[in-house]
């Protein structure tokens, strides 16, 4: 299995695009066949190029929205940036049949499967839900239930990717517990808090779960996960539990 | 293969030959990192360099800078396809960390380690010759935690991830032996003009 990931890695292959869902006004979920199936875990992500005509080409890194029992299918929720080449391409140009160019599974730390337990707490921001709901679903499609905490931080109710989903598991229950925080709309909808993470706000979230995680996955800008961070260290969650994916360009 | 409809942003021809295969050029300075950001007083910091297991010298924070000081204006590549050019730092280059510790390099390969346990492997030739540095200030101002604050290793010629951040070690090893990404499917060397970004490349 190990060799077969590093091998299907070290290769581009060509990806149909079989799906396109607007999640949000600004992420779009797209679907792709790789023509090369490979195993990936949840948390990891692929690196996508586009090829213009004269041989120009231009790479971006995605982190994957499917779980793994997917069946062959990646989805990637893509985030429109209003200078982006890429983005711009997914959200402007793209259709179903469309072929471009896919390599992975990539990165070996931002990872989590049910053989590695509980109880977890995951934090969010923006689209740095992706990832974390990756392993939600694949938490789901296992039918496990260690305990788990999600946080999810979005500007507005709206901004927030993959909402009715999350709220779905939440109403199951299986020691799923999501809260939501919005930094932009104060009192429009039923959310938890509506403010920027802060200290009090993980201290609670820590006190809401019944026992201390064992592993905490932080994923979201630079300034969001440098926050989240900054505040488990302060109520005493240890560095070496902590895992931080932190959305660059 | 090409991509349908995509034609994509070009680069000024001035600068084209500057940036590496697959990479894209950025005026911020993104930060990425497996973890919380360690934070170091310099009055806490401290720098060993090793010969295997061996501690050869330990400098703390104002030893260290009375080391000899270099300014160094260099573009970096980082493995996640953004690059930046004309980046200033300053810093004490390996060469004068050796002649200072009064070693030559005693074996072909070196890890740098980290204060929140962060490692990764260079070649001591890729460290020499004034291609690297223990770099303290990045544009005229100490480096910030969490661009590796107070101090981290600058090796511009190799993707970045190479550049350990928080520093506080160099080890020269009998082997080469892989670091924290490159035991996690990153390439063992990682030359950007070469596309050496995953284990295979």
């Amino acid at each position: 299995m190990q060799e077969q990931a590093v091998s299907a890695q070290a290769k581009w292959q060509k990806a149909a695009i079989t799906g396109l869902v607007r999640q949000t006004p600004r992420v779009i979920s797209i679907f792709f066949r790789p023509s090369l199936i490979f195993p990936y875990r949840p948390g990891q992500h692929v690196d996508v190029r586009l090829s213009a005509p004269d041989g120009y080409q231009a790479q971006r890194s995605y982190s994957i929205a499917s779980a793994p029992e997917s069946g062959g299918v990646i989805e990637l929720a893509i985030e429109r940036l209003d200078d982006g080449e890429v983005s711009t391409f997914f959200h402007d140009v793209a259709t179903i049949g469309d072929e471009i160019e896919l390599r992975g599974p990539i990165g070996g730390h931002f990872i989590w499967t049910v053989e590695d337990g509980g109880p977890i707490l995951l934090i969010g921001g923006g689209s740095g839900v992706v990832p974390l709901v990756s392993m939600l679903r694949h938490r789901a499609a296992q039918n496990a239930s260690p305990p788990v905490l999600l946080l999810y931080s979005a500007r507005t109710w709206d901004e927030l990717i993959f909402r009715e989903e999350l709220l779905a598991l939440k109403q199951e229950g299986n020691r799923f517990d999501l809260v939501l925080t919005l930094t932009r709309e104060h009192a429009a909808h039923i959310a938890d808090y509506d403010r920027r993470i802060d200290p009090a706000m993980v201290a609670e979230l820590l006190h809401r779960m019944l026992s201390p995680p064992n592993q905490v996955f932080v994923c979201g800008s630079n300034a969001f996960v440098t926050a989240a961070s900054d505040a488990l260290i302060a109520a005493d969650v240890p560095a070496a539990i902590i895992r931080t994916e932190r959305y660059g360009v | 293969m090409t991509t349908r409809g995509f034609t994509g942003r070009r680069q000024p021809p001035e600068i084209t030959d500057r940036i590496p295969p697959g990479q894209s050029l950025t005026d911020d300075f993104p930060v990425l990192s497996a973890g919380p950001t360690p934070r170091i007083r310099t009055e806490d910091w401290s720098f060993t360099l090793k010969a295997g297991p061996k501690p050869v010298i330990k400098w703390d924070w104002a030893e260290f800078n009375t080391l000899p000081q270099t300014k160094f204006t260099r573009d970096i590549h980082c493995v996640t396809a953004w690059s930046k050019l004309d980046t200033r730092w300053q810093g004490v280059l390996i060469d004068d960390v050796l002649a200072e510790a009064g070693i030559e390099p005693p074996t072909e390969f070196t890890l740098a380690h980290s204060y929140d346990g962060y490692s990764t492997n260079v070649p001591a030739k890729d460290l020499l010759g004034g291609k690297a540095m223990i770099a303290t200030h990045y544009d005229g101002k100490p480096l910030t935690p969490d661009h590796g604050g107070p101090a981290r290793l600058l090796v511009p010629h190799l993707y970045f991830w190479k550049s350990a951040k928080w520093i506080n070690g160099l080890q020269f090893t009998t082997r080469d032996e892989p670091g924290f990404w490159e035991l996690r499917g990153y390439h063992t060397y990682g030359d950007p003009w070469r596309e050496q970004r995953y284990t295979g490349d």
